[in-house]
């Protein structure tokens, strides 16, 4: 209890749409420990944002509503503290850097402006120390010439660049927590990396645990120490990230992998395909959300949504299927 | 890729493409965007050429000056011995029946006021192949081809989900049968798990109907998946070009380098045992690219000789041509 930061037990948000209700988030627990990297995986639409939003309390209401759960950070719920409490905590103890530096970005403010706001607003810093700090900050992501450029517009840097400002905004606090929502799916592959390795270096000069939200398995590889598989609003795997990649277990993490080509594929192989779409939940499913797609499906799949188990030392599985032996796990 | 012979299908022999830049008051030109500054290579019949490369680098752009949708600055494009750039207007049009595109963003290149049957069928309107019932036929047969349900011709886009939309511009591009498409990013707005079905479909169709593809991406393990031969570019030229293996495995322009070192790897124990080259600073712009090598900025290894004079584009090794003095 006391090494975790962050813990959140069955969260629940829907969205209201023309159609219906969507199950965005369906009971998701998880816990953070302070300095661990938690990487959450899962294509468009599997709710991997929204439950990281939901946490902040970010989710616009309406469409959206967190009808269950809570998320206690330092043994507090976010989810029912005042609204003036919870906006202490945003931007200064945990702190989010979104995918697109472009559009969260104000496009009419200088870099140095939107960088000292927090300062002044979380750590009452006077405007002449947050200006300095805010230097501190652009060099510390590798902004060079920093005094000069705080007093340019977000569309005279590169894409690269914005990402480094975003995430110098996102440290700016000293947080315990950065949620990093997909940041470099915008960035090409070189940026990517510079990115990766900067955020690398960070964690270990700073020492925050960081949520890296994305739908890579290859840059989770290298950046996460546990990861968590997201699929239809729930959770179907969480493991080590060692583990996850040696010793999957979910047919769909299984998918996953063996859709991406191997690095050092030779002959020609052709890529494994998981069939199908992605679900759209209306309605808090009975059966597995997978097993539309799944190839290992048995009876069992279609009358009861598994829950997430423990299939191993720190490997937990939300399946019925034993997917290395065959047959259902006991 | 089965099938590759040595029979050279198109041959771009030089290309330039430059984008004007006016200013003022009487619009005079004070510069232009270097997009694609002098390219040659070869595609072969019946095999897929991959061209990666980071964003702005002109791999986009060099695709459809090839297919004449830009008007070339200067150089020759060659499809099966025929000079496009001189060819007149309908001489041309004709020709696009062989030459077909797939798109990157399938939200934008459908238009949403169509039916999939009229997005599928106006080619073959537009160049008299069908009529009336013929052509509902024909688009089933497409539609089938890419594995849509033929019932659902009557919809609108907007009905379908990324995939789904991806195979609607396939059969698209397929409804004249080409010899040669151009697939321009066709998996990077798709899901992972989407993405594999795309790439398994552009294989099977290549198989069926010896296409050739030019595969334009920036995920290079995927363009290793699918291509024979890769093609890197850099600021509008290319600097390696080499049969897929020997670029994975012996890459000698420095970019090259760079670029495999920065694919992210899906295994962990990958990740902690490699070293990566990050490359410092961020792409030059192509108004203004670098004399000499234009990648010196950013490379590891460049001198001051890098800066007076420009790489020749030669062979090395068998089938291996690279751009660089250091190699």
């Amino acid at each position: 209890m006391a090494d975790s930061l962050l813990e959140v037990h069955n969260l629940e948000t829907h969205f209201k749409t023309s159609e219906g209700i969507v199950h965005a988030v369906n009971g998701v627990s998880f816990k953070l420990k302070s300095g661990e990297t938690l990487g959450v995986v899962g294509e468009s639409g599997c709710g991997k944002s929204v439950t990281m939003l939901s946490c902040l309390r970010l989710i616009a209401s309406p469409p959206g509503k967190i009808v269950a759960g809570e998320a206690l950070f330092h043994g507090k719920n976010l989810l029912t503290m005042p609204g003036e409490e919870i906006r202490k905590i945003r931007g200064a103890q945990i702190s989010m850097v979104f995918q697109d530096p472009m559009t969260s970005l104000n496009p009419v403010m200088t870099i140095g402006k939107q960088l000292a706001e927090p300062l002044m607003l979380h750590l009452g810093l006077s405007k002449e120390q947050a200006r300095k700090r805010s230097i501190e900050l652009l060099g510390l992501v590798g902004i060079p010439n920093a005094a000069e450029r705080l007093n340019d517009y977000p569309h005279q840097y590169s894409g690269g660049m914005r990402q480094r400002v975003m995430i110098a905004m996102g440290l700016s606090c000293n947080p315990e927590i950065l949620i990093a929502d997909e940041p470099t799916t915008a960035l090409d592959v070189t940026i990517q990396a510079q990115i990766v390795e900067l955020v690398k270096r960070l964690r270990q000069e700073l020492g925050m645990a960081i949520i890296w939200i994305t739908h890579d398995l290859g840059v989770v590889a290298s950046i996460a120490h546990r990861v968590m598989v997201m699929y239809g609003g729930f959770i179907i795997e969480e493991a080590p990230v060692k583990e996850l990649y040696a010793n999957p277990k979910h047919p769909y993490t299984l998918g996953l992998l063996g859709s991406l080509p191997k690095i050092n594929e030779k002959g020609r192989t052709r890529l494994f395909s998981i069939e199908g779409m992605p679900p759209i939940l209306y309605q808090k499913p009975r059966s597995c959300p997978f097993a539309p797609r799944c190839v290992y499906a048995v009876e069992r799949c279609w009358q009861e949504n598994p829950s997430l188990e423990a299939a191993g030392p720190d490997h937990k599985v939300a399946c019925w299927v034993n997917t290395e032996k065959g047959g259902e796990r006991a | 890729m089965s099938s590759t012979n040595n029979e050279v299908l198109i041959k771009v022999e030089d290309l330039v493409m430059h984008f004007p830049i006016y200013r003022g008051v009487i619009r005079r030109q004070v510069g232009s965007v270097k997009a694609v500054d002098g390219v040659s290579f070869e595609i072969r019949k019946g095999e897929t050429l991959g061209l990666v490369g980071e964003s702005g680098c002109g791999k986009s752009t060099t695709g459809r000056t090839m297919l004449q949708l830009y008007k070339p600055t200067s150089g020759h494009v060659y499809f099966k011995g025929q000079d496009l750039v001189d060819l007149r207007p309908e001489p041309m049009r004709l020709m696009r029946r062989e030459m077909q595109m797939i798109f990157q963003d399938p939200y934008a290149s459908l238009n949403p006021r169509m039916t999939v049957r009229d997005i599928v069928g106006e080619p073959l309107m537009a160049f008299g192949q069908a009529t009336g019932k013929e052509i509902d036929n024909r688009v089933a047969e497409l539609l089938q081809l890419v594995k849509l349900n033929p019932d659902f011709s009557g919809r609108y886009p907007h009905e379908f989900s990324g995939g789904q939309r991806q195979r609607i511009g396939i059969a698209r591009a397929l409804a004249l049968n080409p010899s040669f498409i151009v697939c321009d990013e066709p998996i990077s707005a798709l899901d992972v798990s989407i993405q594999a079905q795309i790439v398994n479909l552009l294989e099977d169709l290549q198989k069926d109907f010896q296409l050739t593809y030019l595969f334009i991406a920036h995920d290079l393990s995927m363009v290793r998946h699918i291509s024979d031969r890769v093609a890197v570019m850099y600021l509008g030229v290319i600097v390696e070009l080499a049969n897929r293996n020997e670029l994975y495995q012996n890459p000698l322009h420095p970019y090259t380098q760079a670029l495999l070192s920065a694919i992210p790897v899906p295994d962990p124990v990958w990740s902690e045992t490699h070293h990566r080259t990050v490359l410092q600073g961020d792409v030059p712009s192509p108004v203004n690219p670098p004399s000499g090598c234009r990648f010196r900025t950013r490379c590891p290894i460049a001198d001051s000789h890098c800066a007076e004079v420009r790489p020749a584009f030669r062979e090395v090794a068998p089938d291996h041509f690279v751009a660089c003095l250091k190699v």
